[in-house]
């Protein structure tokens, strides 16, 4: 039933290049792209959602991380193709704040100086955003230093400036427990800003 | 964009994707969540003329559990070959019913790999480093595959040929792996060593223990990750624990047969030596685990 090597498919309907339709932030954008285009790339060059920064391109460093439905998702290992036309919700780190509104996250994050150059930031901020969420939404259970490190293992930070980072994912937990529950649970996370940043 | 170019297929349904596949055979890789094969096209170590994407086929998403009767998949939990590794990881049934695969879940990669990797796409893949082949091996889980041809099911020892390679036609489309249901009392661990989070481990064990009333061992499952060029089975090693009581010389002894006859790769992460020799370590931590786990069911029940 396979043709001979070379011999062209012309009867396959597949296709090289196609429109694709994504929900964006809140907004259906739409673009013509090659099928190997990447959502990264989509977001970056088609849409000009420049937020979204590219480091290795094959899955490694997590700069790229998005959120496809509230989940963290590497943005350079799906094509852009993949979520053309579905009910998929893509949010960028655009799509979290502004400079004058800003995320809780991107809050924290700048009040723990959780970044040096930068380039790696919106993709913690991703993962970060959406850890929390699944957080909350598995009841809140008691997080110890262990777990913020792991959380946020999926991502590289080339100047190494962990250890700030780790600090602004206490400080947004802190601030979780503090707006939605007792005096007693945010003893156990300023606990955890003790054990962080000694 | 890194990937070279290829010709794009979305069939809608499992008749369309059987013919798609049918159709273009050998040319063509199959997507599913693309986060092994997305990688190797980055890096072109890889560069399919086709690739079908099977996303849209949406029966293929389900994760059941079926109970014992009548069915050919009675007594096994079915991940659907579009099923995420995230969405049975956050499954609240699997802990109970099928212990080793929610053990090891959390050590694939990370939760952004997961929330787009496939169960299934882990095990078609066949790493040998990766933890899903170990689990599937250990398990005798049976791998569910359709074709032009009909559909089959593959078990798990007759599954991994060698290093990415698997008794997959070109044409065959994974629509399913099947793990049977843990045993009462089944105790279960995932344990490996890994230069960091989330990397590939150096070595990896999967270990599954089942006791009777008097606490002594009816049913041990041993495979190693990371050793070979294909996830390995400790079958001898599995004989001996069986009618032991399980103590620590048991696990010892376990860990020495286990071992004894593997010859593991020398890379740049790890040398061949060290490799056995946390393989061994690990088997006997996995062991301790799975039956401080089928202890703790005893308590319970």
């Amino acid at each position: 039933m396979n043709s001979a090597p070379g011999t062209p498919h012309e009867e396959a309907p597949g296709v090289r290049s196609q429109d694709v339709r994504i929900r964006v932030n809140g907004e259906d954008r739409e673009a013509y792209v090659e099928v190997r285009t990447t959502l990264a790339d989509v977001l970056r060059d088609e849409f000009r959602l420049t937020g979204t920064h590219l480091g290795c391109e094959h899955g490694v460093c997590g700069a790229c991380t998005v959120l496809i439905d509230g989940r963290a998702v590497r943005s350079c290992l799906v094509f852009a193709v993949q979520l053309d036309g579905t009910d998929a919700s893509v949010v960028t780190v655009e799509g979290l704040g502004t400079p004058e509104a800003m995320h809780p996250v991107q809050q924290a994050f700048y009040e723990a100086m959780s970044f040096q150059c930068g380039y790696c930031t919106p993709g913690f901020v991703c993962s970060t955003v959406a850890f929390l969420d699944e957080w909350r939404a598995s009841g809140r259970p008691a997080l110890d230093e262990r777990d913020l490190r792991v959380a946020l293992s999926g991502n590289l930070c080339r100047c190494t400036g962990y250890q700030s980072i780790v600090d602004g994912l206490a400080l947004a937990v802190e601030r979780i427990i503090g707006d939605e529950t007792t005096t007693d649970a945010a003893i156990t996370t300023a606990t955890i800003i003790t054990t962080t940043t000694e | 964009m890194k990937p070279a170019p290829f010709t794009y297929h979305r069939p809608a349904d499992l008749d369309s994707l059987v013919a798609t596949m049918a159709d273009l055979g050998d040319e063509a890789k199959l997507l599913a969540g693309g986060q092994s094969l997305v990688p190797l096209l980055a890096l072109r170590l890889a560069s399919p003329t086709h690739l079908v994407d099977m996303s849209r086929v949406l029966d293929l998403r389900a994760v059941d559990v079926h109970e014992a009767g009548e069915s050919a998949d009675a007594g096994y939990l079915v991940v659907g070959a579009n099923a995420t590794q995230r969405d049975v990881e956050l499954d609240l049934r699997i802990a109970a019913r099928v212990p080793l695969l929610a053990d090891a879940l959390p050590l694939i990669a990370h939760p952004q790999i997961r929330n787009r990797g496939t169960v299934c796409g882990s095990i078609a893949h066949a790493d040998p480093a990766a933890e899903l082949p170990a689990v599937a091996l250990a398990l005798d889980a049976r791998i569910v595959v359709r074709s032009a041809r009909g559909t089959r099911r593959i078990d798990a020892s007759d599954f991994f040929l060698s290093y990415l390679e698997t008794a997959l036609e070109p044409d065959d489309v994974v629509v399913a792996v099947e793990f049977p249901l843990a045993a009462p009392h089944t105790g279960a661990a995932f344990h490996e060593i890994s230069r960091r989070h989330g990397d590939f481990a150096m070595a990896g064990v999967a270990a599954s223990l089942t006791l009777d009333h008097d606490g002594r061992i009816v049913d041990a499952r041993l495979a190693l990750s990371g050793v070979a060029s294909i996830p390995l089975r400790a079958a001898a090693a599995e004989a001996g624990l069986v009618g032991a009581a399980p103590t620590d010389e048991a696990f010892l002894a376990a860990s020495s047969e286990a071992t004894a006859l593997l010859d593991p790769p020398d890379d740049i992460h790890a040398t061949a030596a060290y490799r056995k020799h946390i393989a061994g370590v690990l088997v006997r931590r996995a062991l301790r685990a799975a039956h401080e786990r089928a202890l703790a069911g005893f308590e319970q029940s």
